[in-house]
């Protein structure tokens, strides 16, 4: 069995995406039915993990993977520990029962199986994640959590503000994602491991190092985007125009908690310093604060929970940067608390708006008679939220007093942070469990009824295992809570917290917050007009910039094409060679390396000065011709006086070549140019002739310096006088030339001949496109 | 005798570049023409000159003798000077096209693929 166990861990790794290709074809078979069938995929996962608990509640760790890249150090390798197992329990266990939960949900709409497909894609993503051992699965999981965040997100594709949303998501957590690629090279250039399990057993070495900072800002970058801290909070509210159970999925109980739970992770090894213990409570009890009051102003039951969802990666991202074993303990409790009762919150919101037609608090009431199952599920999910005794919140809660409370001045402050956190939390909970269902029946828009089974066991099963979970405090200690902790504090943590209240400062504490948030929950009306109006007050969020920063980068692209592409070849060519004569002319001056002056040679032949002077006659007559013929015969003239010089200077082959190659394009030339216009005179004013002369000339003087440079040098004649031995002896060709051309260098050769191939097809094509199309138009 | 070949290669050179700075398609063909015949002497150049003797190995020996002229940038020009001649006679061909279709042998004239006035690209999502 133990020899297995890699495998079936590997298995467990990639159920979700063998599940999410089956998706597509199981949905068109069965309909929403497909959904009970595939959430298997991630319950035998489930299953699975559950074996790891008794060893990791012993205190041991798992690692397994397979080697991959071995000479670069790269293995898909995972690395389970109290904190990865329970994440990898909370998306599986949670993702079986969304899976279940989309079922009812999607019913009938009609890319039910793209939707499932996409969540189990992403339950895969996720759950690599979260097991990573290497630092570059991690990434690549990190990012895949981002795309398929973006699928989800964007999944009700035609509307504008869907796509707005995933895009927003995608920039926001994809930039984070860079941050964080950038932050792992750091770690690994300082550390010198590339694997998870290595890195957080290190002694020390990395708080040390000059570049520590600049790691920790660079992966802060990663969690607090990818954790909507803020201020890169804005995403995530808008991400709620997914449908209601990704937001359930992704957006509270699992994705968010990415960025927690790549800090907790590094917390051994990086936290416990100053600049850890400032940034991370400072930022998180910001988020905590916002997004408590952001959330009392929303009347969207998904918008609030949203908020509210952000507040609490905040105090997530506060505890763990903290600097206590208590605040990481209680940390580790409300990690767990939160997952089960948002996600049965959001399931609940996703229902009522399923069988009412609105998530409007404003507009619902008196659902209680009518959807009795759900109303007890959102209840409880509400208590445990609002951290009522009997429920894993209030674990949760007195932990966090018992371990904010130090009684120093900072402690006071994040104290008060907290208190005004939970009990605005309290209020919102509240206000999502209970203002839908009591009171007078609404009109809704759809008339309301229980929903099926698959709509109300998800949020029934997450809201009892919040009551179970403290009720059998000793066992979820035991296997889950204690693990995670001496998990994220690298040394045994054991959390024995009951859901019997001890009289003390947390109990007051808890007693105060229950008090604000039951007057906050009393005056809501009150408090959301007051936060309207503050808000007003504020002016524009990131949200604004982000639509500024968007159509501005729009802008600054096309400018920097328009300004790079303006359409004209005419300055193409002139940048072109305006850099060419900069690089044939500015080295050699800076570096001195001029060539010296040459002597002149001694010994023209009359024949070779009378053909020299023939070129140069020609070259002259093509720039001043006035027209076509003059043209066509100056660039013949320059054409076979080259020819001459070739033949004069041994190169017999080149000449007939040449002298052939003359004669057809002086032919070919006269027969096209009689049809084309040659402006009789050049059309360039005297300004812009003056400027491309010049760059002429230095392209002329360049080359000229380059050649005289190069020929100063002495000659290897090594390639030479292996052609010059070998072309008689072993290719049994006397002359040379033609040896190297169809012998030594044949496939050459075949590559040329080739070009002129193609390049006949080409012209071919050209003429023919005409005659099609004058087909066509008869 | 190379640098004064190195000379008329910067003629070459200089011609041609003046040549496609025009704005005329033709006059811009005539400069590619030049560019090529001044490329293959910079290669015959820069293998070094020698006069009259092509290396052809005489009857009798096993090897080229010395005081041949060099054969590896003959090879490579032999080489170029078909490819330049593909290459000039496909431009020709297309400048025809070009002229007969669009009417005009201007560059800035055609601006079929980048359109004077391109809209802007969707500043929406």
């Amino acid at each position: 069995m133990a020899a297995d166990a890699p495998a079936l861990t590997f298995i467990a790794l990639f159920l979700p995406f063998l599940g999410a290709v089956l998706a597509p074809f199981l949905t068109r078979r069965l309909k929403h039915n497909a959904a009970w069938l595939l959430a298997l995929a991630p319950l035998a996962a489930f299953l699975h993990f559950c074996g790891f608990l008794p060893e990791i509640a012993a205190g041991e760790a798992a690692t397994g993977g397979y080697a991959w890249a071995p000479s670069f150090n790269l293995s898909f390798s995972w690395f389970l520990d109290g904190l990865s197992l329970t994440f990898a329990l909370l998306i599986t266990g949670i993702g079986t029962l969304i899976v279940v939960y989309s079922g009812g949900y999607m019913k009938g709409h009609p890319d039910q199986g793209r939707f499932l497909a996409f969540i189990l894609l992403f339950m895969g993503a996720m759950l690599g994640l979260v097991v990573s051992d290497s630092f570059l699965m991690l990434f690549v999981y990190w990012e895949l959590t981002s795309l398929t965040s973006f699928l989800l997100i964007g999944f009700d594709h035609e509307r504008e503000a869907a796509r707005r949303a995933a895009l927003q998501a995608l920039v926001v957590t994809g930039a984070g994602g860079l941050s964080l690629l950038a932050g792992l090279v750091f770690l690994w250039n300082i550390t010198g491991v590339t694997q998870l399990s290595l890195l957080v057993h290190l002694d020390g070495g990395l708080r040390e190092s000059p570049f520590y900072l600049a790691a920790l800002l660079l992966v802060l970058g990663g969690a607090f985007t990818k954790s909507a801290q803020f201020p890169f909070h804005f995403w995530l509210p808008n991400a709620m125009e997914a449908p209601t159970p990704v937001s359930a999925y992704l957006h509270s109980a699992t994705m968010v908690k990415a960025g927690v739970y790549l800090l907790m992770r590094l917390n051994p090894v990086m936290g416990a310093t100053p600049a850890w213990e400032i940034l991370l409570p400072f930022f998180g009890g910001i988020t905590l604060i916002s997004g408590t009051l952001l959330a009392v102003r929303q009347t969207d039951l998904k918008l609030m929970l949203a908020y509210t969802t952000m507040a609490s990666l905040g105090l997530l991202v506060m505890l763990t940067g903290f600097g206590s074993a208590h605040a990481v303990e209680a940390a580790m409790l409300y990690l767990v608390a939160h997952s089960l009762f948002k996600g049965a919150l959001f399931m609940v919101a996703g229902t009522v708006d399923h069988e009412t037609g609105t998530r409007d608090v404003t507009r619902l009431g008196g659902l209680c008679a009518a959807m009795p199952v759900t109303f007890g599920a959102a209840l409880l999910a509400a208590l445990s939220m609002g951290g009522l005794p009997l429920f894993f919140g209030f674990l949760a809660k007195e932990e966090i007093y018992a371990a904010l409370w130090a009684g120093n001045p900072r402690a006071v402050f994040f104290t008060i942070l907290a208190l005004i956190g939970n009990a605005l939390m309290f209020a919102v909970a509240f206000a999502v469990a209970l203002k839908p269902f009591l009171g007078a029946p609404v009109e809704t828009p759809k008339h309301a009824h229980e929903g099926p089974p698959s709509l109300w066991l998800g949020p029934a099963v997450l809201a009892a295992l919040g009551l179970l979970g403290a009720l059998f405090s000793g066992i979820a200690h035991r296997y889950v809570s204690s693990p995670m902790a001496s998990a994220v504090m690298d040394d045994a943590v054991t959390i024995d917290i009951t859901t019997v209240p001890h009289l003390g400062m947390p109990l007051l504490l808890s007693v105060i917050t229950v008090l604000l948030g039951a007057l906050v929950y009393w005056r809501l009306g009150d408090a959301r007009a007051l936060m309207a109006r503050m808000l007003e007050n504020l002016g524009p969020g990131p949200d604004r910039g982000f639509d500024h920063f968007v159509s501005d980068l729009v802008r600054f692209s096309v400018a920097v094409t328009r300004f790079i592409q303006p359409g004209r070849l005419e300055i193409y060519i002139t940048v072109t060679f305006v850099l060419l004569a900069l690089t044939l002319l500015v080295p050699p001056v800076v570096f001195g390396e001029l060539p010296g002056m040459p002597a002149w040679p001694d010994g023209i032949l009359v024949q070779e000065a009378a053909f020299f002077l023939i070129a140069v006659i020609g070259i002259v007559a093509v720039l001043r011709a006035r027209d076509r013929l003059t043209a066509i015969v100056s660039l013949g003239i320059q054409g076979f006086a080259v020819a001459v010089l070739f033949l004069l200077f041994g190169a017999p082959d080149l000449s007939f070549t040449q002298f052939m190659v003359e004669t057809l394009s002086v032919v070919i030339l006269a027969l096209v140019m009689t049809r084309l216009r040659l402006s009789p005179a050049d059309h360039r004013p005297a300004g812009q002739l003056f400027v491309d002369a010049t760059i002429a000339a230095a392209c002329g003087i360049g080359f000229t310096l380059l050649l005289l440079k190069s020929v100063e040098a002495p000659f290897d004649t090594l390639l030479t006088d292996f052609f010059n031995a070998y072309s008689k002896v072993v290719a049994h060709g006397a002359n040379v030339v033609n040896v190297v051309i169809v012998d030594f260098r044949g496939t050459d050769t075949l590559g040329e001949i080739a070009v002129v191939m193609i390049t006949g097809l080409a012209v071919l094509a050209l003429i023919r496109v005409r005659a099609g199309r004058k087909g066509d138009v008869k | 005798m190379e640098p004064l070949f190195a000379v008329l290669i910067g003629l070459f050179f200089a011609a041609a570049v003046y040549l496609m700075l025009s704005k005329h398609t033709v006059r811009i063909l005539l400069g590619i023409v030049l560019l090529g015949n001044g490329v293959n002497l910079t290669l015959f150049t820069a293998g070094r000159l020698t006069r009259e003797v092509p290396p052809i190995i005489p009857a009798g020996m096993d090897a080229l003798p010395a005081g041949a002229a060099n054969p590896l940038p003959q090879a490579l020009i032999l080489t170029a000077i078909v490819i330049s001649f593909s290459f000039f006679a496909f431009l020709l061909v297309l400048t025809y096209r070009a002229y007969q279709e669009l009417g005009t042998d201007d560059t800035d004239e055609m601006r079929l693929a980048e359109p004077r006035d391109e809209q802007l690209p969707p500043m929406g999502y």
